[in-house]
């Protein structure tokens, strides 16, 4: 076998160059290969979910929590690293315009494959593998989760067992991160089966580091070492996903030792200071891609008014909240963007809290308070109801403050919290609300793209097909989207995004409060661990994990 | 008898079948759904979620989707989880194990504590004792079992180190030794509401039939007094036990909801919340008709051994 080359784009090439002076590398960049020594597995590690994963074919309609066992059990053809890095993993190079891979013009794709891998049961891993599961995901009478993308590939063409190209039907920027979120799954194992009952769903087949033992339903999963794994690792004998349904619990249990590593959804901030003093444990805070924001729906006249929007942003004190409700965990962000992203923009206006402030602007813009002290225009009173899901204590709590904030400046919001099914159902997707506290990642993987929920004609309200339920309508966003979807190279689509995210500053479609940050934790001798903004779940680099 | 019997399986299946009917309908008018949990994941879109709502068949009128259910399960075929795709059966059959463990268990201390509480109080009115586990019934059935849960872990896992916080074995052990010591904790919390519940109805049974004429006579023509006990008082408080017993049963495999989830018991109670939380109607529905039918069985079965038992009872 050769030893696998990393070819970098332009923006890989300058970080690199930025790392040269560091000692050592991510480990996800170290080359994979088989001329690495490579210890046998050994030990056993419990990570503790508070959620069950039960959907183990990736490509049907699942949640954040099912990943956790798609990343051990699965690879895709590459993947994004800490540092927002693509590298291969069942191909043997990314595709990239300088290597080839993709053509000038974004149309034309050719990913060659690695040679010699095997799935679990032995067959050969081929080019055919690829092209069932591209066409699996676009197959109609497939429950298929997301066809996005895929639906756009034309002339899947199996060159050769280690080869495959097809061609876009419009150039696609996003498309590499997607198939960076999309597992391969096996052909043969579909074989004369509906995809949708195959035995497959419940005893996956992959070629990842770890292979499927058994699952205990309700309880946990157990996964074993898969000793023939063409990359880096794995490291453990024996992986264990558990189920523990209670935050309080998932934290106790981590206190006792029961569970090795705290995954989603983590230590809960009011055990952040207790944790971080545990001994033979190691506690930190990792960034997440999702914002949380007081977001309105732009149909209402309340909303309308430009100054309404700042004042209302004026009057939140966002320090307070993150301090006194978060304790201190989650980072204040003016943007959706993720700061470890390549296009965050860090030049936004910063947000300043000042009731005073807020009250001039409405002042300014004719809102005077009525008898009842609460302001009106045009025979509009400045009152809207905010939704969120009922049960979500501390969301209560903001809600709460936000509502004493308000009311100072003269605005009146009146809490009103539905059940997480009826909140997030039709009340949320065509937009029936006035206004929501919601944490959301808006972003296609690791890819900056955000059309689905920005682009005015993605409403559902008004007969769209994605997710702005804002109602946002801005002709300059819209075309500098589609720009940015469209552009290949990073460096210039950079600058489309950082627009976006400063007309969405100014437009104040949404009030950004923080960026969502978790507590993760985990014994001292686990190592190989790294949290990473561009991936759903911990177990992105679970190949790695080991005991020291 | 026969024809009681017959009546009797008659009335279950009516029962049955409106039980089905308002579940169905309770679950299905309930606005949001099962696609509602996807809504948030990243890269969602409506098109997307109507596409799979279709494919599922939730987009039918509900009299459809009801019809076709019931035409399924009156075939044998309780459908197919909406979250892991298995058989409805299966998935309970998979939690069934772990909730008769527990929940056998801890009954099985319970009656055996609470009963002879039960009697011993009752049989010395009054007394100390009488009043002491009175007093403790009330105490243990007012501790919310989540909190109580919770100190015993604390307490017996954290601080003391003695027992698992939690689970129902150890991966990669599973011995009998292991199950025995994940059970303590939880059947002792479960256990300690049970043992409240018999030992007062055990009581009041009990002094029921210390109040009866044959007791009078049996104690007048000079029986000895552990005679009188074991055969006349205790014999004949028992009976209403059995009904008790056969309302018990559901409570068996039903499941404890709390329990199980402080101490992460993979068992029916469980299965329950999370198919609820993911609106996972199928296997909410099967669980539905499952306890329904557990309990025609239990009070079917409880009538049935109470008249065998008691003559005086006659079934008709």
């Amino acid at each position: 076998m050769t030893k696998q080359s990393f070819h970098p784009t332009r923006r890989q090439t300058l970080l690199l160059m930025g790392a040269a002076g560091l000692t050592t590398l991510a480990p996800s960049l170290t080359p994979l290969g088989a001329a690495q020594a490579q210890e046998a597995p050994s030990g056993q590690l419990v990570i503790g979910f508070s959620q069950e994963p039960t959907v183990f074919n990736p490509h049907m309609p699942h949640i954040e929590v099912d990943e956790g066992v798609h990343y051990a059990v699965f690879d895709p053809l590459f993947d994004v690293d800490q540092d927002g890095n693509f590298f291969p993993l069942l191909a043997a190079e990314v595709p990239t315009v300088e290597n080839g891979g993709i053509s000038a013009d974004g149309l034309t794709w050719r990913v060659k494959l690695r040679d010699g891998v095997t799935w679990h049961d032995g067959t050969p891993f081929t080019a055919e593998d690829v092209k069932f599961t591209i066409e699996l995901l676009v197959n109609p009478e497939f429950k298929s989760w997301r066809s996005t993308g895929h639906d756009q590939v034309r002339n899947l063409t199996v060159v050769s067992p280690t080869e495959i190209t097809w061609t876009m039907e419009k150039p696609f920027a996003p498309y590499l991160s997607l198939l960076a979120g999309t597992f391969i799954v096996p052909k043969h194992a579909f074989e004369g089966q509906d995809p949708n009952t195959a035995p497959f769903n419940n005893t996956p087949i992959g070629t990842g580091a770890y292979k499927w033992k058994n699952r205990v339903a309700g309880d946990h999963i157990e996964l074993e070492a898969n000793t023939n794994y063409f990359g880096d690792g794995p490291y453990l004998e024996r992986l264990v996903i558990k189920y523990i349904p209670d935050l309080t619990v998932l934290y106790t249990q981590f206190k006792t030792g029961d569970i090795d590593l705290v995954g989603l959804q983590w230590i809960t901030p009011d055990h952040y200071e207790e944790a971080k003093g545990l001994s033979d444990r190691v506690v930190e805070v990792v960034g997440t891609a999702t914002f949380e924001s007081l977001s309105f729906n732009m149909q209402r006249p309340q909303f309308q008014d430009l100054a309404v929007r700042q004042a209302l942003y004026h009057a939140i004190d966002k320090q307070a909240i993150i301090d006194a409700l978060y304790y201190g965990v989650p980072s204040p962000t003016e943007t959706f963007m993720p700061r470890e992203s390549f296009y965050y923009n860090d030049a936004l206006p910063a947000h300043e809290y000042s009731p005073d402030k807020a009250r001039a602007l409405l002042d300014e813009a004719g809102w005077v308070p009525g008898d009842d002290g609460i302001r009106v225009k045009d025979g509009v009173r400045l009152a809207f109801t905010n939704s969120t899901t009922a049960g979500n204590h501390l969301r209560e709590q903001v809600q709460q403050f936000l509502q004493q904030s308000f009311q100072d400046i003269g605005v009146e919001m009146t809490i009103s919290n539905l059940p997480p099914a009826v909140m997030w159902g039709d009340y949320w997707m065509l937009s029936q609300f006035d206004s929501v506290v919601v944490g959301l990642n808006v972003l296609t993987g690791a890819d900056p793209d955000a059309s689905t929920f920005f682009l005015s004609s993605a409403s559902p309200a008004k007969g769209g097909a994605g997710q702005n339920t804002w109602v946002y309508e801005n002709p300059e966003v819209d075309a500098l989207l589609t720009q940015g979807a469209e552009t290949v190279v990073p460096e210039e689509r950079r600058e489309a995004y950082l627009k976006i995210q400063e007309i969405l500053r100014a437009d104040l479609p949404f009030l950004p409060i923080y960026q969502y940050a978790v507590i993760h934790g985990r014994k001292a001798g686990v190592e190989g661990f790294a949290g990473n903004v561009n991936n759903r779940i911990d177990t992105w680099n679970v190949r790695s994990w080991r005991w020291n | 008898m026969v024809r009681y019997l017959l009546s009797r399986c008659g009335q279950s299946l009516v029962l049955l079948f409106l039980v089905s009917l308002i579940g169905f309908m309770v679950l299905n008018l309930a606005p949001g759904g099962p696609l509602s949990q996807f809504a948030l994941t990243p890269g969602m879109t409506k098109e997307a979620l109507d596409r799979i709502a279709e494919q599922m068949g939730l987009n039918r009128p509900l009299p459809i989707q009801y019809l076709d259910w019931l035409w399924h399960l009156i075939r044998g075929d309780w459908g197919v989880s909406y979250r892991d795709g298995r058989p409805v059966l299966e998935v309970i059959g998979s939690h069934l194990f772990a909730t008769l463990l527990l929940m056998g268990t801890a009954t099985f201390f319970a009656v055996l504590i609470g009963a002879s509480v039960g009697i011993k109080g009752a049989l010395a009115q009054g007394s100390a004792f009488d009043t002491t586990t009175t007093v403790a019934a009330m105490i243990a059935l007012s501790i919310p079992t989540f909190w109580f849960g919770l100190v015993a872990i604390y307490v017996f896992s954290l601080w003391l180190g003695w027992l698992p916080a939690g689970n129902m074995y150890t991966v990669g052990d599973g011995s009998v030794g292991d199950y025995a010591r994940h059970l303590i904790l939880p059947s002792m919390v479960l256990a300690l509401v049970e043992v409240a519940v018999w030992s007062r109805y055990m009581r009041a049974a009990t002094l029921e039939v210390i109040s009866q004429d044959f007791v009078r006579t049996a104690k007048a023509k000079g029986l000895p007094p552990r005679r009188v006990v074991m055969k006349h008082i205790v014999g004949n408080a028992l009976v209403p036990m059995i009904t008790l017993a056969g309302l018990q049963l559901p409570t068996l495999l039903g499941g404890a909801l709390v329990t199980e989830t402080v101490f992460t018991w993979p068992g029916m109670g469980r299965l329950f919340l999370d198919s609820l939380g993911y609106n996972d109607y199928p296997v909410v529905m099967g669980l539905l008709m499952f306890s329904a039918i557990l309990v025609l069985i239990g009070n079917l079965a409880a009538d049935l051994l109470a008249a065998s038992i008691d003559p005086r009872i006659r079934l008709d």
